[in-house]
């Protein structure tokens, strides 16, 4: 199969930089890629010979997993570099590592890093592709891809959704990848929250801005709430996480505003009884253990597309 | 004793008299020795004579630049007094005024003696602003007396604002008595703190943290308060909002004492120039919106604003190629503000000799130095710029130590083709 036309990246920096046909046609990959995680032997040779490097400045736990479990079931050689061991506490520039990454020959460097744009520094200084495992609050793109893969397996069709994406606007580069991708694919994408946490611009983005959660949630198909850092009681944008449990939360009361299907995601972790309900999380209208097997699926598709795909 | 100069056939920009006419100077002994329309009478010429043809040219009084850095003392891997008034003489500037965030700052006269004694053997009259707090920490006074004995002109804690309001007025009363201008960096910390560009749409898309408007608007209507409570001058550096130049102009027509610049980039890009995260268009405060910059431009054409300073702030690799949140604020400006500022006058938004007084005329009177006339008796501080010159402005050309423009690569129109420097050339193309 020839890739090449239907999908002429070479990097993912971002849902920004790919058009609707491009994210549908990773979506069809990643969905025919679902079934080799189902398999009692969970391995295809499709990138035998290639060397992925998992680049992890800030901690990661699913994320970095996920991608090591994809490039691994695509037989990909894969070596994991943490913040903690890397040279970057050494004081070694974006740069300098990047330019010490390539001398070695890698084919992919999937990147996650505290600093917006990186990714992209990194892809100027490299041969490599370049995949975005999240850049401080610019985008994660795989997340995205997996929550749309989600959606779409639950709902058929993303177009005409009411997508209620709720909480830390601002800082969630999941919340933007979101907003990009659903508005994309033809969703109406509302969001709410604090106003402290809502950034200027998020209109420009695609997205509705409702005064409050009730409104976002009314009616809506998919319901998604986002993690809230605990050091946002600092900065101060909020007064503390009881406050926004209370006003902010998704709970039951609030779901039943959503349509009777409604689904609710959340990109995890989870602050239980915080931004989401325990009940909700574990009960019959949560998709988020689903996002998480996507999360492999999704990888897979983009590691092969942008590296097995000639 | 240098040989005198004649320039002839130039077309004369002189706001101070008003002089805007086709004639010729004669530069002598380091001063202006006689000027007129026309041709001068032959006669009246010394025999022994440098003629310079000026026909299709302007001279000027020279430049004047009331913001630059010129990084020494501690960061002379960016620039030095050297490589930064070579900079300047081939921008078409006589003199600048240096801000005191060397490495250390100057806030004691020592740090001001060193400066001075670079300065002597440069390219351009250096005038050394000093702290207006010690280590510009914004707690105690820099010893003003001290530092204006040693040569200081003025005092800034330029990149790091005086929070503290009661620090402000005492710096703006204490100014006067030692004969110091006051120039403030306008900024509240508390909202820009972390900030890295404009806050808005662009902000938001690139997932970095903003600095509103707001943050530079409110300290200008504090520090206008104090310069209107105390009944002191004040100067006010890189204004950058639309905000702030209504504040500006409001205060002026209550008749405060207040003067303000802008850069070059504040009315030549807006935030769109950050792009994907390009840090030379990263700076403090940052690139504004359309809006901003079109009030900016309406400023410096009605007079809101008196001058224009580059704000030259020249950095190395080091420091700009890194991720966009890391790298440092700043840009170089000394070779570009000339052909920048000159597009305001193609524009039509301000007249030649409106430029000469935006770049001039207007710093030396802030300032309180010589220059900034064509008077028979004054320095010889010229320059002479060709308007029509077309140029790639090419970082290997460039004088300064350091690469950080984003204008680097663009074709820039108008350009100072001779500076002179107390009757002695420092800049000839």
């Amino acid at each position: 199969m020839s890739s090449g036309q239907l999908f002429p990246h070479k990097h993912i920096l971002g849902l920004a930089q790919l058009r609707a046909p491009e994210i549908d046609f990773i979506l069809q990959t990643a969905e025919s890629f679902k079934e080799i995680s189902q398999r009692s032997i969970k391995k295809v040779p499709t990138l035998r010979g290639k060397t992925v490097i998992n680049l992890f400045f800030e901690p990661s736990t699913r994320t970095r997993l996920s991608f090591e479990i994809a490039a691994k079931r695509m037989s990909a050689d894969t070596f994991n570099i943490s913040s903690a061991g890397s040279s970057a506490v050494k004081g070694e520039t974006m740069v300098d590592t990047a330019r010490n990454l390539a001398a070695m020959n890698p084919d992919c460097i999937i990147i996650r890093h505290s600093r917006s744009g990186s990714p992209g520094l990194l892809a100027c200084h490299i041969g490599a592709s370049v995949i975005n495992a999240g850049d401080g609050a610019h985008e994660h793109p795989s997340q995205a891809l997996l929550d749309l893969m989600t959606v779409r397996e639950h709902k058929g069709e993303i177009a005409g959704l009411k997508v209620a994406i709720i909480g830390d606007i601002t800082h969630s580069r999941v919340a933007h990848s979101n907003i990009i991708g659903f508005s994309k694919m033809g969703a109406q994408v509302r969001v709410a929250g604090p106003a402290t946490l809502i950034p200027p611009g998020i209109a420009a983005m695609g997205a509705v801005v409702c005064p409050s959660v009730r409104e976002a949630v009314r009616d809506a198909d998919v319901v998604m709430t986002l993690r809230i850092q605990q050091e946002r009681q600092l900065d101060p944008l909020l007064p503390s996480l009881r406050e926004y449990a209370i006003f902010y939360g998704i709970t039951p009361e609030i779901i039943a505003l959503a349509r009777p299907d409604a689904i609710i995601m959340h990109p995890g972790p989870i602050n239980r009884g915080v931004e989401l309900d325990p009940g909700l999380a574990d009960g019959p209208r949560s998709v988020i253990l689903d996002q998480v097997t996507n999360g492999v699926a999704v990888r897979m598709a983009l590691l092969y597309l942008i590296m097995g795909g000639e | 004793m240098e040989t005198p100069i004649l320039i002839e056939n130039a077309r004369l920009l002189d706001p101070a008299s008003g002089l805007d006419g086709t004639g010729y100077l004669l530069v002598r002994d380091g001063e202006i020795a006689l000027l007129g329309n026309g041709a001068p009478a032959e006669a009246a010429l010394p025999a022994d004579l440098r003629r310079i043809d000026g026909s299709g040219c302007w001279l000027t009084p020279g430049l004047i630049d009331l913001h630059v850095h010129l990084r020494e003392p501690g960061d002379e891997h960016k620039e030095t007094i050297a490589s930064g008034t070579a900079a300047a003489a081939a921008g078409g500037f006589t003199a600048v005024a240096c801000m005191p965030n060397t490495r250390p700052v100057n806030d004691s006269p020592a740090v001001t003696a060193l400066i001075m004694a670079a300065a002597a053997q440069a390219c351009a009259r250096v005038y050394p602003v000093g702290a207006i707090s010690l280590g510009s920490k914004g707690e105690t006074l820099a010893p003003f007396g001290e530092l204006a004995r040693a040569g200081v002109r003025a005092v800034s804690d330029d990149g790091c604002p005086v929070s503290n309001s009661q620090l402000m007025r005492r710096a703006l009363e204490y100014a006067g008595d030692h004969g110091l201008l006051l120039i403030s960096h306008p900024e509240d910390e508390s909202l820009s703190r972390n900030g890295v560009m404009n806050e808005g749409d662009i902000s938001t898309r690139l997932g970095l943290r903003g600095i509103p408007p707001v943050a530079e608007e409110i300290m200008i209507y504090r520090d206008l308060a104090l310069a209107e409570y105390t009944g002191r001058p004040l100067h006010l550096a890189h204004v950058s909002t639309g905000e702030a130049v209504a504040l500006i102009r409001r205060a002026k027509a209550r008749g405060v004492k207040v003067t303000a610049e802008t850069a070059p980039h504040y009315f030549t890009l807006t935030e769109e120039a950050v792009g994907d995260y390009d840090t030379r268009a990263k700076m403090n405060p940052p690139l504004r919106g359309a809006a901003d910059r079109a009030a900016i431009k309406a400023a410096l054409a009605d007079g809101t604003l008196d001058a224009i300073a580059t704000d030259h702030a020249p950095h190395s690799g080091l420091e700009k190629d890194l991720e966009f949140e890391l790298a440092a604020n700043g840009i170089i400006g000394l070779e570009s503000s000339l052909p920048l500022s000159l597009a305001l006058v193609r524009e039509g938004l301000i007249t030649p000799l409106r430029l000469v007084e935006l770049l001039s005329t207007n710093p030396a009177r802030i300032l309180g130095v010589p220059g900034g006339r064509l008077a028979v008796g004054e320095p010889a501080d010229l320059t002479l710029i060709d308007p029509q010159r077309k140029f790639i402005f090419r970082a290997v050309e460039l004088k300064s130590r350091s690469r950080n423009s984003p204008f680097l690569d663009w074709e820039l129109e108008g350009k100072a083709i001779l500076t002179v420097l107390a009757g002695r050339i420092t800049h000839r193309q």
